[in-house]
C-alpha cells in the first residue's frame, strides 16, 4: 500500500509540476495583432469598482469567442501590485499610475470605462437621493466631527427631512482601493481640514474612525447590515443592491443625483488627448450637471509580458468591450468611453504594445 | 463540632454543590445552544440555495437572478486540491509517523520531532499559506526576475531558460494551494500514525522478527496492516480539517470564476468562493455562500463521523 | 536440502540494504516535518528583516500603520489579536469547564456519549461558518439588543468603563471575542473531558466514601490531579484563537487602530489576509511577513507551554 501511494504521488507530483510549466507561447509575426485563437484563459485582477461590469462582459465574451477572462476583485491596490509583479495578464485600477511609475514597471495604462463613487446610507425612512450632503459635510462625517444624523449641519441643508438621532456609523475600504483614492482625492479638494488631517490621496489612508469593509462588496455589505451607516461605493453596487444613494452639491453649486447623465457631464471636457498614459482624474469636475465624484477605471498591461498570447487576448477582450459592451455598461450604471477616447486608446495600443 | 454548626456546614456544602452542578448544566446548555444556533442558521439559510444546479452549474456573475448558477467549479477545484494535498502529505506523514514510532520512539530526536509536529499541528494556517507563497511563488519569481535582468540582451543560454521557467511556474496555481493544504494535513497524519503504531502490541513485532523477517517488512507487512484503520482515520481527519480551510488558499490558489482543473493556474475552490460571496451585497451570491457553507459542514461532519466509526471498530477489535 | 551459504548471505545483505533504505526514507520524512516548521519560521523572519531593520522595536510598539506612506507600526493588530483571544478564553474556559463536568460527573450515562460526540464533531466545523454566522446573525442581534445598553450603562463604571465606551456598531473586538470563544469551546471542552476521565476512580470513590459532594470531588480531587493537562488544553485553545483568520475577519471591522471593546479593530491574521494581495512595495510585504513572524512566535510560545504542561501529566501517568 505504501509503495502504490508513493508511486501515485510521484506521478501526480510530476504531472503537477509539468502542468505548472504551462504551454509555450505561439510564434506570431512582429507588429501584427491577429485575433487570438479560441480557448485562451486570461487572468485579470484589481478594482472592485468595475467588477460587476467585467464579470458580465467576461460571461458574454466567453460565449462569443470562447476565451475565458477570469477577473478577481481584489481592489485597485492588489491590481497594481499583481500587475507590477507580472502574476496576472492585466490589472485594473481606479487610481491611475503616473508615467514614471509606469515606465519603471514597464506597464501600459489605458481607460476602460467611467463610473462614479456614490455615498450610500442606511437610515430608516430615507429613500434614494432624498438626503443631501455637501463635500465639506462628507469630510466632517468621515473625520468623526459630525456623529449623529440629526446634527444641525445636516438638518440645515435637508429641511423637511425627518432625520433620526442615530449615531453615524462610518464604513470605508479596508483594502487598497481606487474607489478610496478618488473619494479621498475629492474630499481633499473640497475640505482643507481633511487634507490637513488625513493627508494626500492614496489607495489606503489612515481613517480617523469607522469600520473597514473589503472591496466595494464589503462596504456595500456592511452598509446593508448596519443601520445608521454611511459608506461609499460605485453606483452599480448601489443600484444592484437597492442601497440608498445620496445627492451631492457639485463644484458649480447645484444639487446632483448619481446617474449616468451626471457622470457623463463630469467626464465631458476631460482632456484625454494631453494626458500622458491617460493619467487623469475627473473628480470635482466643473459643469452644472456634473457628479462631483466621477472616476475612470484604468487597465494595466505589461509592455513586455511573460505570455504575449494572453496579453493580446486581454487587449482583444477590451476591444470587444468597447465595441459591444456599451449597452451592458449603461445598464449597470457605468458610462462607456466616448468614441474619440476609444480611438486614442487604440492608437496608444499601436504605439506601446508591440508584442 | 456541635450539631447545629455541622448542620449549617452540611447545608452550605449541599448548596455549593447544587449551585455548581446547576451552573455546569447551564454551561453545557449555553455551549450547545450556540453551537446548535450556528448549525441551524447554516441549515436554514443554506437549504434555500441547495439545488441540483449547485452541483451542475458554474459560479455566476454577481447580481444574476436567484437560482442561476451553482458552485461546480469551486467544488471540483476543492476536490482536486484536497485530494492532491492528501496524496502528497499522507505518504510523508505515514513515513514520519513510522520513524517516530519504530525508530525514534524513546530518543531525544523523537521527542523533538513530536514537539515540532504538535506545534505545526496548531500553527496558524495563514502563516503556512504565507510560507508556501514565499517558497513557491515569491522567491522563484524574484530569482527569475533577477536572472532575467542579468541575462538581458544575451539571447539563449540555459540561464535565460531557467529564468523563464522560474517566472512561468511562479504564479497563483492550484498546485501551490495543494501544497499549502498538504502542510496542514501532514502533522495530523504524523501524529495519528505515530500513536496508532505505538498501540500495536510489541508481541507482534517480536513474533515477526523472531521468524527472521527484516524490519522493513515487519513494518510494512505486519504493523501497517494492524494499524491500518487507525492510520486511515488520521488521513480522514486531515481531510476533514482542510476541507474548510480558507486562509492558506488566499495567496496560493487565488480563485477562478471559471472551470479549471489545470493545477498550474488559479483554481476555484469552495472556501475562498464562499468568503468572496458571503462578504458581498449580492443576494444570489449570499445564497450560494450559505449553501456552500452547508455543504462543507455536512462533508466535514460526515468524514469525522466515518473516521471515528473506523476508530471505534478498531478499538473494539483489539480489546 | 540445505540452502547454500552464499545465497543466504546475499539475501541477508539485500535485506540489510532494504532495511537501511527504509530507515533512511522514514527518517527523511521525519526530518521533513522539522524542516517544515523551521522553514516557516525562517521564511517569516527572513521576509520580515527589512521591516524589523527599518522600524526596529517601534514595529511592535507603534500603532501608526500607513501603507500609503510606507510607515508600519504593528501595535494595533498585535493588541487586537491578543485582546480578542483573551476575551475568547475568558468566556470559553468557564463554559468548557462546565461542559466537561457535566459530561463526566453530572449527566446520566445514556446522555454522555451522544453529547460528548456532538461536542467533538462541532470542533470540526470550518471557521468561515462561524464568521458568517457572526456577521449575519450575531452582529445585528448584539447591535440592537445588547450593545446600546452596554454602551450606556457599563461605560459609566469606574475602571472598566472606558473599555465599553463606544458606538454600538455591533462589529468590534467584543463580538469577535465572543465568536472566537464559541469556536474554541469544543476544543477545550473535549480536552478537559478526556483528561477528567483519566482520573483513577479509586481517588474519586475514596472522596465520595468520605462524604464529599460531587462538586467537592471535582474541585479538590479531579482538578488538582489534571491541573497541568487542563492548563495545557486551555493553552491549545488559546493557540487556536490567536491564529484564527476567517472567524475574525468578518466581525472585527478591519480598522487598523487601537480601540476599545465595542469599536472595530484589527488582528494580525486579518491584516495579512486583507493586505497581502496588494502589498507590492518591499517594505509593505516585509512588514506583513514580520507580523506573520510575530504571530508565529507568540503561537509558538503558547503552544510550547501547553506541550510542556501536557507532557508533565503524561509523565505522571507513566506514559
Amino acid at each position: 500500500m505504501n509503495r502504490t501511494l508513493l508511486r501515485s504521488t510521484l506521478i501526480l507530483g510530476t504531472a503537477g509540476l509539468l502542468a505548472a510549466c504551462g504551454p509555450q507561447p505561439a510564434e506570431t509575426p512582429e507588429g501584427s495583432t491577429p485575433p487570438p485563437p479560441a480557448g485562451i484563459d486570461v487572468t485579470g485582477a484589481g478594482a472592485s469598482f468595475v467588477f460587476p461590469l467585467i464579470s458580465q462582459w467576461s460571461n458574454e465574451y466567453a460565449q462569443a469567442t470562447g476565451n475565458r477572462v477570469n477577473y478577481q476583485s481584489i481592489g485597485s491596490g492588489g491590481g497594481i501590485a499583481q500587475a507590477k509583479a507580472g502574476t496576472i495578464d492585466f490589472g485594473s485600477t481606479d487610481a491611475p499610475l503616473t508615467p514614471d511609475v509606469l515606465a519603471e514597471a514597464r506597464l501600459g495604462q489605458f481607460p476602460s470605462v467611467i463610473g462614479g463613487v456614490v455615498p450610500v446610507v442606511n437610515i430608516e425612512g430615507i429613500e434614494a437621493n432624498q438626503l443631501r450632503l455637501t463635500g465639506p459635510l462628507l469630510a466632517e462625517i468621515y473625520l468623526g466631527r459630525i456623529t449623529t444624523w440629526n446634527d444641525p449641519a445636516i438638518v440645515a441643508i435637508n429641511p423637511g427631512l425627518a432625520l433620526p438621532e442615530t449615531a453615524i456609523k462610518v464604513v470605508y475600504r479596508s483594502d487598497g482601493s481606487g474607489t478610496t483614492f478618488n473619494f479621498v482625492h475629492y474630499l481633499g479638494q473640497v475640505s482643507p481640514a481633511w487634507a490637513e488631517t488625513v493627508g494626500p490621496a492614496a489607495t489606503s489612508v489612515r481613517w480617523p474612525i469607522g469600520v473597514g469593509g473589503r472591496g466595494n462588496e464589503g462596504v456595500a455589505a456592511y452598509t446593508q447590515q448596519l443601520t445608521g451607516s454611511i459608506g461609499y461605493v460605485e453606483l452599480s453596487y448601489a443600484l444592484q443592491n437597492d442601497l440608498t444613494t445620496v445627492s451631492l452639491q457639485n463644484a458649480a453649486g447645484y444639487w446632483v443625483e448619481p446617474n449616468i447623465a451626471s457622470f457623463q457631464a463630469a467626464a465631458a471636457g476631460a482632456d484625454w488627448a494631453n494626458a500622458e498614459d491617460f493619467n487623469l482624474l475627473i473628480t470635482n469636475a466643473p459643469g452644472a450637471e456634473a457628479w462631483p465624484i466621477a472616476a475612470t477605471n484604468f487597465i494595466l498591461v505589461s509592455k513586455e509580458p511573460n505570455d504575449p498570447v494572453k496579453a493580446r487576448a486581454a487587449l482583444d477582450f477590451f476591444r470587444w468591450g468597447y465595441a459591444y459592451g456599451d449597452a451592458r455598461a449603461k445598464e449597470l450604471g457605468y458610462v462607456p468611453l466616448p468614441e474619440d477616447v476609444v480611438a486614442l486608446v487604440k492608437a496608444y495600443w499601436e504605439a506601446n504594445f508591440t508584442f | 463540632m456541635d450539631a447545629i454548626a455541622s448542620e449549617r456546614l452540611y447545608r452550605r456544602r449541599r448548596l455549593t454543590n447544587g449551585l455548581a452542578l446547576v451552573l455546569s448544566g447551564v454551561a453545557a446548555i449555553v455551549g450547545l445552544f450556540f453551537l446548535g444556533w450556528i448549525l441551524f442558521t447554516t441549515l436554514d439559510r443554506g437549504i434555500d440555495g441547495l439545488s441540483l444546479a449547485m452541483f451542475t452549474e458554474m459560479t455566476p456573475p454577481p447580481g444574476a437572478p436567484l437560482g442561476v448558477g451553482g458552485l461546480l467549479n469551486a467544488i471540483v477545484g476543492s476536490i482536486v486540491m484536497c485530494t492532491m494535498a492528501v496524496l502528497m502529505a499522507a505518504p510523508i506523514g505515514i513515513a514520519a509517523g513510522t520513524y517516530l514510532a519504530e525508530y525514534a520512539n524513546y530518543t531525544k530526536t523523537g521527542t523533538v520531532i513530536r514537539f515540532v509536529n504538535d506545534i505545526l499541528l496548531s500553527a496558524p494556517s495563514i502563516v503556512l499559506g504565507l510560507f508556501v507563497f514565499v517558497v513557491l511563488i515569491g522567491m522563484p519569481r524574484q530569482i527569475g526576475n533577477a536572472l532575467q535582468d542579468t541575462t538581458a540582451g544575451q539571447a539563449g543560454g540555459w540561464l535565460e531558460g531557467m529564468a523563464d521557467w522560474l517566472i512561468d511556474i511562479s504564479g497563483f496555481s492550484g498546485f501551490a494551494g495543494a501544497v499549502a493544504l498538504g502542510f496542514i494535513v501532514l502533522p495530523v497524519v504524523v501524529r495519528t500514525t505515530d500513536e496508532m503504531l505505538r498501540l500495536v502490541p510489541i508481541q507482534m513485532r517480536e513474533a515477526a522478527l523472531s521468524l527472521g523477517v527484516p524490519q522493513w517488512k515487519v513494518i510494512s507487512k505486519v504493523l501497517y496492516r494492524a494499524a491500518l484503520s487507525g492510520i486511515l482515520t488520521g488521513v480522514m481527519l486531515g481531510l476533514a480539517r482542510i476541507s474548510g480551510e480558507t486562509a492558506p488558499l488566499l495567496f496560493t490558489a487565488f480563485n477562478n470564476s471559471f472551470w479549471n482543473v489545470d493545477l498550474g493556474a488559479p483554481m476555484a475552490n469552495l472556501p475562498v468562493t464562499i468568503y468572496q460571496f458571503a462578504m458581498s451585497p449580492f443576494e444570489n451570491w449570499q445564497l450560494l455562500a450559505w449553501a456552500g457553507a452547508f455543504l462543507i459542514t455536512c462533508f466535514v461532519l460526515l468524514v469525522s463521523v466515518l473516521a471515528r466509526f473506523l476508530l471505534l471498530r478498531k478499538k473494539m477489535n483489539h480489546d | 536440502m540445505a540452502v547454500p551459504a552464499e545465497h543466504l548471505d546475499r539475501l541477508a545483505r539485500g535485506d540489510a540494504r532494504a532495511d537501511r533504505l527504509f530507515r533512511w526514507s522514514v527518517a527523511a520524512a521525519g526530518f521533513f516535518v522539522l524542516i517544515g516548521l523551521v522553514g516557516a519560521a525562517v521564511t517569516m523572519a527572513w521576509g520580515g528583516r527589512e521591516a524589523f531593520a527599518t522600524f526596529g522595536f517601534g514595529f511592535i510598539t507603534s500603532d501608526h500603520w500607513d501603507p500609503g506612506n510606507l510607515i508600519f507600526g504593528g501595535l494595533a493588530p498585535i493588541v487586537g489579536t491578543l485582546i480578542t483571544a483573551g476575551i475568547a478564553l475568558l468566556i470559553a474556559v468557564p463554559v468548557s469547564f462546565g461542559i466537561a463536568i457535566f459530561l463526566t460527573e453530572v449527566a446520566p450515562p445514556w446522555l454522555r456519549n451522544p453529547v460528548g460526540t456532538a461536542i467533538e464533531l462541532l470542533a470540526g466545523i470550518p471557521s468561515i461558518i462561524y464568521g458568517m454566522w457572526g456577521l449575519f446573525v450575531l452582529v445585528p442581534f448584539l447591535a440592537e439588543h445588547v450593545y446600546p445598553t452596554l454602551s450606556r450603562t457599563v461605560s459609566q463604571w469606574p475602571i472598566i468603563g472606558p473599555w465599553f465606551d463606544g458606538p454600538p456598531i455591533g462589529i468590534g473586538m467584543l463580538t469577535a471575542g465572543i465568536v472566537l470563544s464559541i469556536m474554541i469551546i469544543p476544543f477545550i471542552a473535549s480536552v478537559m473531558r478526556e483528561v477528567f476521565l483519566t482520573v483513577p476512580s479509586r481517588l474519586k470513590e475514596s472522596a465520595y466514601a468520605l462524604g464529599s459532594t460531587t462538586f467537592e470531588v471535582v474541585w479538590n480531587i479531579v482538578l488538582p490531579y489534571t491541573r497541568s493537562a487542563v492548563i495545557g488544553g486551555i493553552f491549545l485553545g488559546l493557540g487556536r484563537a490567536l491564529g484564527e483568520t476567517m472567524a475574525v475577519t468578518f466581525v472585527l471591522g478591519n480598522a487598523n487602530r487601537l480601540a476599545n471593546l465595542l469599536e472595530p479593530s484589527s488582528s494580525i491574521a486579518a491584516t495579512i489576509a486583507n493586505e497581502f494581495g496588494e502589498a507590492f512595495a518591499d517594505l509593505h510585504r516585509s512588514s506583513l511577513l514580520a507580523l506573520g513572524f510575530v504571530l508565529f512566535m507568540v503561537t509558538f510560545v503558547v503552544l510550547s507551554i501547553a506541550k510542556l504542561m501536557l507532557m508533565s501529566l503524561h509523565r505522571r501517568e507513566g506514559n
